[in-house]
């Protein structure tokens, strides 16, 4: 059975984001090529003149895909905050992506403010999807703080290297059997996409794989297709690794011809 | 009066949010509020009073990831 995100099934595992496509065009073409399960989306000061965020939130409702706003960018637990009840009155959601960045080389959580954060939207009614790290610790923590999903990276935001600690999210997954997990960011290729999923992650968030390609369009059609070979694939019960060969070609019945 | 609006100084002649709004031409925009620091919510713009160095920020949707 598909994971429920706070009750809620989501259309399809793959989590999408809108940032840093070449036209709002092409955005509109990856979403529909992608068909994903939700879209990301974030605020930022708008000038009146330009209306810019107006136009974007059109194109947002258009497509029809349901929506989790996240807290981009913000370095304090009060800023994430502030930014969590803004993104909650403008997209009419209790969504929240919760990002409380704490390292800029890397855009590692800061973890601790990441928790204190997670308890308080709780408190205050938020459904917290925390994108955080690999470590268990945290993880207890989080759902203590009374997150019903995990969000840990796979590699730095938009460094595209996959799963970097293939033994963490392992572990988180067999530690965490009940709880939807996504792994959200360094996912590069579909290839990687795939992988999470197998693994037995519920959902995979992509944003640079696919708006940074050089034809964003047909990457996103590349991830969508790849994330539904990743839930056959998983709900197949993939066989397990062994260390030695074993034929696979029964060895009975072989003509002798030495 | 002068007041900040998303990190730009303003002379403006509003005394609430909800008149700052209409003044620099917000009407009818899906966007969120901040002053000083604080959340107000689109029901409260009307009683957040503003006075001289007021810090106001006015968000709206944009592409995240």
């Amino acid at each position: 059975m598909a994971a429920l995100f706070y009750g809620q099934e989501l259309s399809s595992a793959l989590m999408l984001g809108t940032a840093q496509y070449p036209s709002p065009e092409i955005l509109r073409d990856a979403v529909l090529a992608a068909r994903p399960g939700v879209l990301t989306v974030s605020l930022r000061r708008e000038s009146a003149g330009e209306r810019a965020g107006q136009a974007f939130w059109s194109l947002v409702e258009e497509l029809g895909v349901p929506v989790l706003p996240n807290t981009a960018g913000c370095h304090t637990v009060k800023e994430a905050i502030t930014t969590a009840h803004m993104a909650r009155e403008v997209f009419g959601t209790d969504w929240i992506k919760l990002e409380v960045i704490g390292e800029l080389d890397t855009l590692q959580p800061d973890v601790f403010g990441l928790v204190e954060a997670a308890r308080i939207l709780t408190e205050e009614g938020f459904k917290v999807f925390p994108y955080t790290t690999e470590d268990l610790v945290v993880a207890e923590r989080l759902l203590a703080a009374g997150c019903e999903v995990l969000m840990p990276w796979g590699a730095p935001i938009g460094s595209g290297k996959g799963l970097n600690n293939l033994f963490g999210l392992r572990a988180m997954r067999a530690h965490f059997p009940t709880i939807p997990l996504v792994v959200d960011a360094g996912i590069g290729v579909p290839s990687h996409a795939a992988q999470a999923l197998e693994m037995g992650y519920d959902a995979v968030l992509i944003n640079t794989a696919v708006a940074k390609a050089g034809d964003p369009v047909r990457m996103a059609q590349a991830f969508a297709l790849a994330v539904q070979a990743g839930v056959l694939a998983r709900k197949a019960d993939p066989m397990e690794e062994r260390d030695m060969a074993a034929p696979s070609t029964p060895v009975a019945g072989k003509a002798f011809l030495g | 009066m002068k007041i900040t609006v998303n990190d730009e100084t303003q002379d403006v002649s509003a005394t609430t949010l909800a008149g700052l709004l209409d003044e620099l031409g917000y009407a009818g925009a899906r966007i969120a509020t901040a002053l000083n620091g604080h959340f107000v919510p689109r029901t409260e713009r009307m009683r957040a009073t503003l006075a001289a160095g007021a810090r106001v920020e006015i968000v709206a949707p944009m592409q995240g990831g």
